[in-house]
């Protein structure tokens, strides 16, 4: 599918929400303010680990305009324990601690009052009682038996533990030429959106529903929160129509809005809880994968990759969050965009006394993406082989699409070589090298890095059964419908939240698209969540695939009837009639034609004109499978996991001043294919955003914690996220291999440049060390870090 | 992060702010640009009974040329600073420590009295007015005293201004040597506009041989407070600045800092940078004072 | 503990407010003025989601109480506009660049790219990321905010025919 061929797909076009967002008109939840609204502030514990001996809140109370303080007994009591995603059913979870804080930040008790300044007054005064325990920090402790048990009643620190073999690995290591290991080690970063998660609860005991507000993004949050709640799930109504300030992936707060429900229904008043920057950082619980990767790679001496072992450790945190199954979805690309015959994968997850984590974009892709470059240099250095050579003789080839790798998924399209090429050109790799060169002439550390890397996308989370088999999940949908009025004017209605995705520019074009009305003139309307068809919300780069689909879908079955209804008032079969634009005309005598608003009167009013058995009026509605989704993994783990696979280049020069230990990136290129763009602002503003935010991983971003099990990056001055400053000028060029699962041919791409970046920058740092002799597989690649490096070397060197 | 409560007064006068801290007893704080004063409220970090805002004193605003110096009402926003010619002129040192403070947007509202009375180890300013042996005017209900820089702090955060006192003015020093002079002021920080993990800055003069005849060194950022190196600026005068006294001098820094440890960075990093960006901030200033006359 | 009768100009109208004295600015503006254009991303004045102008500066309103705004002229995102419904050019050339996703950053990069082209009619790339340095965006990567700048510079200052903005 060439993108000429559309008309309003693949074109530039103003983002529809933006026009509210410039004029600062947006609505998130902290704009929500509902009359006789209470205001929620934490109190934190300050241990890693402690018993919680008591809880004191009459000073608390005793404060004018505290309404309330609740603890976790409270909770424990009135609600249904969160839900860890693994077979685990030992592992209770509330939304504040009961019994025992398990680390630094963990929200111990709630106080409410008429002011969030007040609330904090109140919380000051709460008194709590803790037995410190003895903390585990270290998850490779972690699993040693002799460490300290983050959930006791769990029996051991580890959460998770299984190994799987695709293919035959002892052979292909036993026949390869050459073997090599390492370690990557990728600390802890997290999205860390600019606003932080808030949910507002307000319960009406006439109508016995509950309304909720929330900055978030995450599947099935109207049914757990009903859940918990021990509600039915047409007693609670979640409106998506608030705008979310950024998550990718991290704003899912079940527990705040847990929390907030509770507290709305047991004081009969709304509730707001809207985390500062502090409660955010350590108590939020949205910190990301903390991991230790070691591989094995087996190899020829012409640098075929034949097999590869990886061992991923991930230091959950205290609690399981979305750690565990954060291992699991790589399993999708766990040989990257190479031909590797086998593999084996071990994953392990462990609590250790630190913040838990949750989904960060790209579900733990981007950390396996590092480790798998990291590897890929290191093979092409122990062979002297060009680094872009051994890609070139690895990466699938174009005719080798659909190609099945080891673990069971099948990569649906891709030209990975066309897309390397497009990028050293559009680079100007030839010129790269000579500047490289030229430095290091001059005495300067530089290097340049090259990352191919893969975007599954769709959210086919099929991680959920090989995580957990009893969690027999293989249903991943989405909805949308449209209906066009009486005068013509059509709305179409979507059912999750968005954050910054452009969810309604993609539903109106792809609408526009098929029914060949202008999108400018399209509505798009988010229902809530009594009102909404099924959805997953917007996870996993699917919503391309997915609203897109579901849109068409609706759109397809929407210009039927409009075919059928022109038809018969032109006294014709659907196959004698033209649709042009909205307009029915009869082929042969163009003249004769019902326009689109005579059409929407038809459906509306004048039933005795519409084609018999057709329900009146005019609208479609259409839920959309996920493409080679619904089925379950096989004994051996092999399942196919994301439908459509998005690829990209990066090429990065960078120069490390050798005594500060600073990286100086710039130019970068990233070569990008996500198959048809439906709008390619959107997507090239996403692959923007995500080189940043990989350059903070890569170079600024960690949450960290001292031996003790201290919190140190609880503020903005310690968690430095890239600034304008940090941030070169990124150029993308663009290539297109279409899908074939998809309404037009478009991939997902929400979680672009992320997925990449981390690795190319590794991989430039690496290159400009290589004169030293010097490697380093660990991120963020801090000033210190590499400076101490060098310095060391200089010693003993 | 709401602030704990707190009464506050705007003042009209500093005689008044100086009434209201005694007031006080020792439970009141100065604001004039807040940019440091109030994230710690904000974060309960600081919680004063009383703020008294002094940010509108007319007479503690502004920038008078004194010949042999320059003085600064302690009000003066950082912004309004960076833009006076008269400081470009007399003091481009400062105007070079300046263009790293925060962003424009703090500068807006920050103040050259409220960085030095809040004595960040790295803060740019307090180098340069430690560089240039500036003066600091306090005044409390009692009088005036004039404290040398060199006396001001105490250590990271801490200076000897009491909690009845309010910074007035800075006298920085305007060099009338005859030659020509130049200034450097090299920073690491991890991000840019982060505050200096280690900054180097210098002012010197050249004789018409080229020769250097006044040097003065200071480093910031990587102990409690910023720092003279007396050895190696004596290592530097009477010499033309080559590799080899850059070299020599580099190491006497090094010999003589003793840096901090934080979650940033070890002793031994700050130790290493300081070294070279000594060497870099010297080279600056030789190159600028070398170089065509503005 | 103290409560202070403040007044101030809003984007061009006059308004009171009786305020503690720990309020900031920017929770008057939300909470007391309604203005939930302006928001609060950190309150501790590194994110830059709450810049607003005061007296014609770009300011951080977290990092301000009400009380000493008193006497003041703000303008919030809301104040930009030319007229009520419509887009001064910045804010159409940011619509026209994709300069944002989420808007949760908008108004203050608004707000400080504002106040270059206040008093830089020709900035450089290294004018603008000065300008934005102290505003963070976790969606776009600036590449596009820098793009909207420009392409405001330019029809400001006449070199670009202006396209109607829609809507």
């Amino acid at each position: 599918m060439a993108e000429t061929q559309f008309r309003y797909i693949a074109k530039k076009r103003r983002a529809k929400e933006h026009r509210r967002f410039v004029a600062g008109s947006g609505r998130f939840v902290a704009d929500v303010a509902l009359p006789g609204m209470l205001h929620v502030a934490l109190v934190a514990s300050p241990y890693p680990f402690a018993r919680i001996r008591g809880i004191d809140a009459k000073v608390a109370l005793a404060l004018p305009g505290v309404s309330a303080v609740v603890t976790g007994a409270d909770l424990a009591a009135a609600t249904e324990a969160m839900m860890s995603g693994l077979d685990a059913p030992k592992l209770k979870r509330y939304p504040l601690a009961h019994g025992m804080a398990r680390y630094v930040g963990e929200w111990v008790a709630a106080v409410v009052a008429e002011s969030r300044a007040l609330a904090e007054d109140a919380a000051e005064l709460v008194e709590v009682d803790y037995e410190p325990l003895e903390p585990v920090v270290d998850p490779e402790a972690a699993i040693r038996p002799d460490a300290p048990v983050v959930h006791p009643e769990h029996g051991s620190n580890v959460l998770f533990r299984h190994k799987w073999t695709w293919g035959p690995v002892a052979a292909d290591f036993a026949a390869a030429d050459d073997r090599l290991s390492l370690r990557a080690r990728w600390h802890r970063s997290s999205t860390v959106p600019i606003e932080t998660f808030g949910v507002v609860a307000d319960w009406n005991p006439a109508s016995q529903l509950l309304d909720v507000w929330a900055s978030v993004q995450m599947p099935k949050y109207p049914d757990q929160l009903a859940r918990a709640l021990r509600l039915p799930g047409n007693a609670v109504r979640v409106h998506f129509d608030v705008d979310v300030g950024g998550s990718y992936g991290v704003k899912r707060g079940l527990k705040h809005s847990i929390l907030v429900g509770y507290l709305a229904r047991r004081l009969g008043a709304p509730v707001r809880l809207v985390e500062d920057r502090l409660e955010n950082m350590r108590g939020g619980d949205a910190q990301g994968p903390d991991r230790i990767f070691d591989i094995e790679a087996a190899f020829t001496k012409d640098g075929i990759v034949r097999s590869l072992k990886i061992r991923a450790l991930d230091d959950c945190g205290a609690h399981a969050g979305r750690a565990p199954l954060q291992l699991g979805k790589p399993v999708g690309a766990i040989c990257g965009p190479y031909r590797v015959n086998s593999v084996e994968y071990e994953a392990i997850s462990v609590t250790t006394n630190k913040t838990p984590q949750e989904a960060v974009r790209g579900f733990g892709q981007s950390p396996t993406n590092f480790a798998l470059e990291t590897t890929i240099d290191r093979i092409a250095q122990r062979l002297g082989m060009d680094r872009i050579a051994l890609r070139r003789a690895n990466l699938i080839r174009a005719e080798e699409f659909p190609y099945t790798i080891p673990s069971g998924s099948t990569y649906d399209s891709g030209d990975y070589h066309a897309v390397l090429e497009k990028a050293l050109t559009g680079a100007d790799y030839a010129a790269l090298v000579k500047r490289r060169d030229a430095a290091r002439a001059a005495g300067k550390l530089a290097g340049i890095g090259i990352a191919c890397c893969l975007e599954p996308s769709g959210g086919n989370s099929a991680f959920e059964p090989l995580f957990n088999p009893k969690n027999e999940t293989t249903t991943w949908m989405e909805g949308c419908s449209i209906k066009v009025d009486l005068y013509g004017a059509v709305v179409v209605t979507m059912n999750t939240s968005s954050s910054g995705q452009g969810h309604e520019t993609l539903a109106s074009t792809v609408a526009g698209e098929i029914l060949e009305r202008d999108p400018e003139t399209i509505r798009v309307v988010r229902a809530d969540s009594l009102g909404a068809l099924p959805s997953n919300s917007p996870v996993g780069s699917r919503m391309a695939i997915m609203l897109g689909g579901a849109a068409a879908g609706a759109a397809k079955k929407l210009k039927a009837a409009i075919i059928a209804i022109g038809a018969h008032k032109l006294g014709a079969t659907p196959e004698e009639v033209d649709y042009a634009e909205g307009v029915v005309r009869l082929r042969g005598d163009p003249a004769r034609q019902v326009s689109w608003e005579g059409i929407a009167e038809i459906a509306h009013r004048k039933f005795h004109e519409l084609p018999p058995g057709m329900e009146p009026g005019l609208q479609a509605q259409h839920v959309l499978e996920v493409p080679t989704g619904g089925a379950l993994p096989t004994a051996d783990g092999r399942v196919q996991m994301y439908p459509c696979y998005a690829f990209e280049t990066h090429v990065v020069y960078a120069e490390i001043d050798r005594i500060t230990g600073q990286v100086a990136l710039g130019p970068y290129l990233v070569g990008h294919d996500c198959g048809v763009m439906i709008n390619p602002d959107i997507v090239h503003g996403m692959t923007y955003g995500g080189v940043a935010h990989g350059i903070g991983a890569a170079l600024y971003e960690r949450f960290r914690y001292d031996e003790t099990g201290q919190f140190l990056s609880g503020t903005f001055m310690d968690y430095l996220l890239p600034s304008a400053h940090e941030v070169p000028d990124i150029k993308v060029v663009d290539h297109c291999t279409p899908s074939p699962l998809t309404a037009f041919g478009q991939k997902g791409s929400g979680e672009a440049g992320y997925l990449g970046a981390p690795a190319a920058i590794s991989c430039a740092v690496n290159d400009a060390l290589v004169p030293l002799g010097l490697a380093v597989a660990e991120v963020p690649m801090t000033p210190a870090l590499l400076s101490d490096l060098i310095a060391r070397a200089k010693k003993t060197g | 992060m709401k602030a704990a409560d707190f009464d506050y007064v705007r003042a009209q006068s500093v005689a008044e702010a100086c009434r209201l801290l005694d007031g006080a007893a020792g439970d009141g704080k100065i604001i004039a640009g807040g940019q440091t004063l109030v994230p710690l409220l904000a974060m309960r970090l600081a919680r004063p009974a009383l703020v008294v805002d002094i940010a509108g004193i007319a007479d503690i605003q502004g920038i008078a040329d004194e010949t042999q110096s320059l003085a600064i009402g302690a009000a003066t926003r950082q912004a309004d600073a960076l833009a006076d010619p008269a400081l470009a002129r007399r003091l481009p040192l400062l105007a070079k420590g300046l263009r790293m403070v925060g962003h424009p947007q703090t500068r807006n509202r920050g103040t050259i009295g409220g960085s030095l009375a809040n004595a960040d180890p790295a803060a740019e300013i307090g180098l340069v007015a430690r560089t240039l042996d500036a003066e600091l005017v306090l005044r409390s209900s009692k009088g005036e005293r004039v404290v040398p820089i060199a006396e001001f702090f105490l250590g990271a955060m801490t200076t000897v201004l009491s909690t009845e006192e309010c910074l007035t003015r800075v006298r920085f020093p305007v060099w009338r040597d005859t030659g020509r002079i130049g200034t450097g002021f090299e920073e690491m920080s991890l991000r840019r506009s982060d505050f200096a993990l280690v900054a180097a800055s210098c002012q010197l003069a050249l004789d018409t041989d080229r020769v250097c005849r006044r040097l003065a060194l200071a480093i910031g950022g990587a102990e409690p407070a910023p720092r003279r190196f007396d050895a190696a600026e004596a290592r530097l005068v009477g010499t033309r600045l080559e590799p080899g006294d850059l070299a020599a001098a580099s190491r006497a820094v090094e010999a003589a800092l003793d840096p901090i440890t934080d979650a940033h960075a070890s002793a031994d990093y700050r130790r290493r940078v300081a070294g070279v960006l000594a060497v870099r901030a010297i080279e600056m200033a030789r190159d600028e004072a070398l170089g065509p006359r503005v | 503990m103290s409560e202070h009768e403040i007044s101030l100009i809003v984007n061009g109208r006059p308004r009171r407010g009786r305020v503690p004295a720990r309020q900031t600015l920017v929770d008057f503006l939300r909470d007391e003025l309604r203005l939930t254009g302006t928001h609060t991303g950190c309150e501790h004045g590194v994110c830059g989601a709450c810049s607003v102008l005061l007296d014609g500066r770009a300011i951080r309103s977290c990092l301000m109480f009400a009380v000493q705004a008193d006497g003041a002229q703000i303008t919030t995102v809301e104040g930009l506009a030319p007229e009520p419904g419509g887009l001064s050019v910045l804010q159409d050339c940011f619509w026209e660049t994709h300069a944002l996703q989420c808007g949760f950053c908008t108004p203050g990069m608004l707000i400080a790219a504002h106040a270059l082209l206040l008093k830089e009619s020709a900035p450089s790339d290294e004018d603008i990321r000065e300008a934005i340095g102290g505003n963070l965006c976790r969606c776009t990567g600036y590449k596009q905010i820098i793009d909207a700048v420009k392409l405001a510079a330019q029809r400001m200052s006449g070199l670009n025919r202006p396209e109607p903005s829609r809507g």
